[in-house]
């Protein structure tokens, strides 16, 4: 056997070696990737042609013109050439908690912190066990205590009352978590075998679908007081809580059901042949897997959700839009809308970046786990 | 001879408007040992799915140590608890740690306390040789290692009666000896066990009957010998040339 020739940098053939650097770094990349083509590098510099135009005067009105003080006449004297943020300063408070007594602010403030902590806490896979339910029970039973107050010297004060960002978390945080067991439940009966529990689902299903959220929200605040019993009695707030869940259930049935769909029918099989009976089965072999297929799309209808939630205003429930609107209603200062938007729009895509971004970490996290 | 534990008489099925069980009669006696064949699409799965009541059939009788297979409420589950089943993909539980795929049924079905459970499925784990992966999940396992998981979680049940649908044909070459060990020490125990498989050598070792199966219809049962030496119809040696090496 020869010996190798010299211990250099070309190493033996057959040898598993690195592979080699690829060409250029940066700016082969930028060359690539932005100029490639004649029509990608016309394409790349209308678009810096765009920025280069629109950047300046954007900055400008945004930051530069702009008035941050609550100065209405320091507003009015801009003539709208540059963004009078003073209205946020004047009205942020109204904006964020509506009409909750202003003197009671660090009560929905609390509220919504709890709230966001949980949901932040819940994020995690590590968290996805039993405790974690308890945990969601105290921190609704904080929330409700905070808000509505009553008890330990916190004056009462009625959901009526209730506004702005702790408004719009907690319908989005009930929707999502009492859709989910009614749409899981709504799936599985539109798989069932039974044919009429299959022929209820269903339709369920499919008219929920094919209505828009507004009718459903026009129907729970209009319609559910006549319909429900006199002791079931609920307030407009817990009236389109139920109409939202009621609405959100019928998309929830139909993404459980993509992940049952997705799995193999082996699966069901094996456990009916050790002799499981058929709930469970569900329980404790598709469920399990079928949901956690799904957990990305679950994050998707949570970010819809979220921002459907903007809706409940056309039956006066003052969420952060509604508190908005609260907040424009004043004749000094309803000139100001745009910034007021933005104000509220900052937030909503905040909160969505949030999401989108946990969504992606968490699909990385959950199908390199699966290869465990 | 004794009862049989396996009794199928005039059985019939359909899917749609197809044909796929013509008139099957069968007889298994207990610890008797079964290879079913024939070409595919002949009926094999179909046949043994009938037996746990995977697949319902139509027409006719089928007996499962003394309980028929009716649409009677609960009778599936009663079969169901006398016959364990291992199939070609072995679709073990992938969310669950090997030795939590052996304990489920046992914890859910039969209502073992969980210390129970799993010194019985730790036995099992090493009857096939692979309690050392007990804490892996499915997906951490090669092909052998996982069907021989799936034997073990279907003795988990103690089941009299094991059904195997071709239980080596989705397996690297190299991974189907660990798998027909197992099988054939199960056989040695003196299992009764149905088995479909292309498998000649493990039929011609461990079977005391071979089934030939064409178009739905049972062709031709034979001791192994008589099968592999003296085929009788046109149909069998025409598959035999097929599978065997020549
Ligand atoms: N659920 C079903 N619906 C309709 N037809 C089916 C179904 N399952 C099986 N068949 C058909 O019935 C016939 C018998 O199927 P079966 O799976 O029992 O054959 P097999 O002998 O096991 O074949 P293979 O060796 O390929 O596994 C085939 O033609 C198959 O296409
Ligand atoms: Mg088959």
């Amino acid at each position: 056997m020869a010996a190798p020739s010299a211990a250099g940098p070309s190493a033996p053939a057959g040898v598993a070696r690195p592979p080699p650097p690829r060409p250029g770094g940066a700016r082969a990349w930028l060359r690539a990737s932005l100029f490639g083509s004649p029509s990608s590098a016309a394409a790349t510099l209308l678009l810096l042609a765009g920025l280069a135009w629109l950047l300046p005067r954007a900055l400008d009105w945004l930051l530069f013109r702009a008035v941050f003080r609550a100065d209405y006449e320091a507003c009015r004297a801009l003539e709208y050439t540059g963004a009078c943020w003073g209205f946020v300063a004047e009205k942020h408070r109204l904006v964020l908690f509506g009409r909750y007594p202003w003197g009671e602010h660090w009560r929905p403030l609390l509220a919504t912190l709890i709230l966001v902590a949980t949901l932040a806490l819940s994020g995690h896979p590590r968290a996805w066990r039993r405790g974690l339910l308890a945990v969601w029970a105290v921190a609704l039973a904080a929330f409700v205590l905070l808000m509505r107050g009553g008890v330990l010297g916190l004056s009462r004060v009625e959901s009526g009352s209730w506004g702005g960002l702790p408004l719009t978390i907690i319908l989005t945080v009930v929707a999502m978590a009492a859709s989910l067991p009614l749409g899981i439940g709504l799936a599985l009966g539109r798989r069932s075998r039974l044919p009429l529990l299959r022929a209820v689902s269903t339709l369920y299903i499919e008219l929920v679908r094919g209505v828009p959220l507004i009718t459903v929200l026009f129907v729970a605040s209009f319609l559910f007081p006549l319909l429900l019993p006199a002791g079931l009695r609920l307030d407009a707030l817990g009236r389109v809580a139920l109409g939202m869940t009621l609405f959100q259930a019928a998309y929830m049935a139909e993404v459980v059901r993509a992940g049952l769909q997705a799995l193999p029918r082996g699966q069901g099989e094996a456990a009916a042949a050790l002799g499981l009976s058929t709930w469970q089965a569900q329980r404790r072999v598709i469920l399990p897997q079928a949901l956690l297929l799904v957990i990305p799309n679950f994050v998707n209808s949570l970010l819809s959700t979220f921002l459907d939630t903007s809706l409940v205003t056309v039956v006066s429930i003052y969420d952060l839009t509604g508190a908005l609107r609260l907040a424009l209603g004043d004749p000094l200062w309803r000139n100001f809308f745009l910034e007021g938007y933005l104000f509220v729009a900052a937030i909503y895509f905040t909160c969505c970046l949030a999401m989108s971004r946990y969504s992606r970490w968490l699909e990385g996290r959950l199908s390199s786990g699966r290869r465990r | 001879m004794a009862e049989p534990i396996i009794q199928l008489t005039g059985v019939n099925k359909w899917f749609g408007s197809f044909h796929v069980l013509r008139d099957v009669d069968l007889s298994v006696a207990a610890g008797e040992r079964i290879v079913v064949c024939g070409p595919s699409g002949s009926g094999k799965s179909t046949l043994i799915r009938c037996i746990n009541g995977l697949e319902e059939h139509q027409e006719g009788r089928i007996v499962v140590d003394g309980v028929e297979l009716t649409d009677e409420l609960g009778s599936v589950d009663r079969v169901r608890r006398e016959v364990g089943m291992v199939f070609q993909q072995w679709n073990l539980f992938p969310h669950l740690t090997a030795l939590e795929n052996l304990t489920l049924a046992p914890t859910q079905v039969l209502k073992l306390p969980r210390a129970e459970a799993e010194e019985r499925a730790r036995e099992q784990l090493r009857r096939v040789h692979i309690e050392r992966h007990a804490d892996k999940y499915p997906g951490q396992l090669s092909g052998g290692e996982q069907q021989r998981v799936a034997i073990a979680r279907a003795l988990c049940m103690q089941p009299r009666i094991m059904l195997f649908d071709e239980p080596t044909s989705a397996l690297d070459p190299e991974m189907v000896k660990e798998v027909l060990d197992a099988m054939l020490e199960l056989a040695q125990g003196g299992m009764t066990m149905l088995v479909v498989t292309h498998e000649m050598g493990f039929a011609r070792s461990v079977a005391d009957r071979v089934v030939f199966m064409d178009q739905g219809r049972i062709v031709e049962q034979k001791a192994p010998r008589e099968f592999f030496g003296n085929p009788e119809h046109e149909r069998t040696r025409d598959f035999l040339a097929k599978v065997l090496p020549r």
